[in-house]
């Protein structure tokens, strides 16, 4: 599994303007988020929520876009043929990605701070919450690959898989005044809870029962996303 | 006769509702290099996917080293090196034979030993995707030489290398015989079918005949394998038209 890790990391260092685009690009939007709003009380209300977003959609971007070419170029095939176990690959790139989603979450998570965006509650659980919202991004990544046949396809299960939950996920509008449909389908999706936990660790002091419940309905997502790609994932094709 | 380290009985595979192997029987000695010759789309491929566990089949049953193809404790015993090159463009040489040694539970020394058996020590620190093809390929099959595989399946490994390089692969195929590792190796260059020990020609996802390069060449009266594979090319067609009349 670490072997892996490794191998993906070794990876990225060989592409240094992906590491640059995963690390610069969430933190400009939010440069762009608080000059768009020019209001440092709008844009720490905002923000919270936008940290769930940014590094979610970019994870999701690189790791379905990287898993499909592993797919496509035979080199998945030949690590079915090794003595490998499913979950040890999936778990490798998941440790590797999120390697860089830290980097990425800490450069994203300090520059808000400094544009004023204002953390009533710990830091530290605001990073934790957006990694694991990164990693959700990696998972479902590592999922969606295997619905594309081409790196075309793969990004365009990005608008399919990431807006309707940028849309629902409470940031246009809070779930609980949506129309009940729609609050259903929100519930069900894992970005909402991101964000919520997001907007409480903004908001309040302390951490309560309903912040365990988000963060622990985002880590069941990971792992579900983990086991379901790994589902995916076939020793044996047609 | 020497062990059979695959035997394959009434195999039947079925890709996108097209079959690509009829009934197809054949066994492949130990300790040999077996090659697997016929015209491109006869189902080459998808025999040695079938034989390393890859491919769904259809019918009939594929036997590797008295297991079943596909048999987890398999993976540690079979080198399998397909077509296209299947090692990450963007690692170096050393990073992708690393990698996969790794994942394989090869030993950290066999790195070396692999690279040297494909003559790419000059290239470990060269990022993969800017070798030629035929390096490329090189790379493929060092990794499949990884561990101490007992089986060597190697599809078209020679496709895109110049005559000397090609001519030091299959040195190397036949010094790793001698180590007792069995080879089976596609190719539809029928030059390359001198060097084989034994050969399988297949057509139209059918086995036309097996046997020695010597004993084929016997058995159509030729001197050439090329002519020998379109007699029984021949002898094969007007098999079928005798059962088309009858």
């Amino acid at each position: 599994m670490i072997a892996t890790t490794v191998r993906v990391l070794r990876q990225l260092r060989h592409d240094p303007r992906t590491v640059a685009l995963l690390v610069v690009v969430p933190a400009l939007l939010m440069l762009l988020l608080r000059y768009v709003l020019d209001s440092k009380t709008t844009f720490s209300h905002v923000a919270p929520a936008l940290l769930g977003i940014f590094p979610f959609l970019l994870m999701f971007l690189v790791t379905s876009i990287a898993t499909l070419r592993e797919r496509t170029s035979g080199t998945l095939e030949r690590l079915m043929t090794a003595p490998l176990p499913k979950l040890a690959l999936l778990a490798g790139y998941a440790a590797g990605f999120s390697l860089v989603a830290l980097v990425q979450v800490g450069v994203t998570t300090a520059v808000s701070l400094a544009l004023g965006l204002s953390v009533t509650g710990s830091v530290g659980w605001l990073v934790v919450v957006t990694v694991g919202d990164a990693l959700l991004g990696v998972a479902l990544g590592l999922l969606a690959s295997a619905f594309a046949a081409t790196e075309f396809q793969a990004i365009q299960l990005m608008p399919v898989v990431v807006l309707p939950q940028v849309l629902l996920c409470g940031l246009f509008q809070p779930r609980a005044q949506m129309a009940t449909v729609l609050r259903w389908v929100a519930d069900v999706m894992p970005v909402s809870y991101a964000v919520e936990a997001l907007q409480h660790v903004a908001a309040q002091p302390d951490v309560d029962a309903a912040f365990a419940r988000d963060v622990l309905v985002l880590a069941a997502f990971v792992a579900g996303a983990l086991v379901a790609a790994a589902g995916t994932l076939r020793r044996r094709t047609r | 006769m020497a062990n059979s380290v695959v035997l394959c009985a009434g195999l039947r595979v079925v890709r996108g509702g097209v079959q690509i192997l009829s009934a197809f029987s054949a066994r492949i000695e130990e300790g040999a290099v077996t090659g697997l010759l016929g015209p491109s789309g006869c189902g080459k491929t998808t025999l040695i996917r079938s034989i390393a566990g890859t491919q769904r089949i259809a019918g009939g049953r594929v036997e590797v080293l008295g297991r079943s193809a596909g048999d987890p404790w398999l993976r540690r015993r079979i080198g399998y090196a397909a077509q296209t090159a299947a090692v990450y463009t963007d690692l170096t040489v050393e990073e992708n034979v690393r990698y996969f040694a790794a994942v394989t539970g090869a030993p950290r020394d066999d790195v070396d030993r692999v690279l040297d058996a494909v003559d790419l020590r000059p290239f470990r620190r060269v990022l993969t995707g800017r070798l030629s093809g035929g390096q490329r390929s090189r790379v493929s099959l060092a990794v499949a030489l990884l561990g101490a595989p007992r089986l060597l399946l190697l599809d078209e490994p020679t496709v895109g290398l110049d005559p000397v390089l090609r001519a030091q692969l299959w040195d190397l195929f036949g010094r790793l015989t001698d180590g007792g590792l069995s080879l089976l190796v596609s190719s539809h260059v029928m030059d390359e079918a001198e060097r084989c020990d034994q050969l399988l020609l297949m057509r139209d996802g059918a086995l036309l005949a097996q046997d020695t390069p010597d004993a084929l060449r016997r058995r159509t009266g030729t001197d050439d394998l090329d002519e020998a594979f379109l007699a029984l090319i021949r002898a094969a067609e007007r098999g079928d038209g005798d059962r088309a009349v009858a």
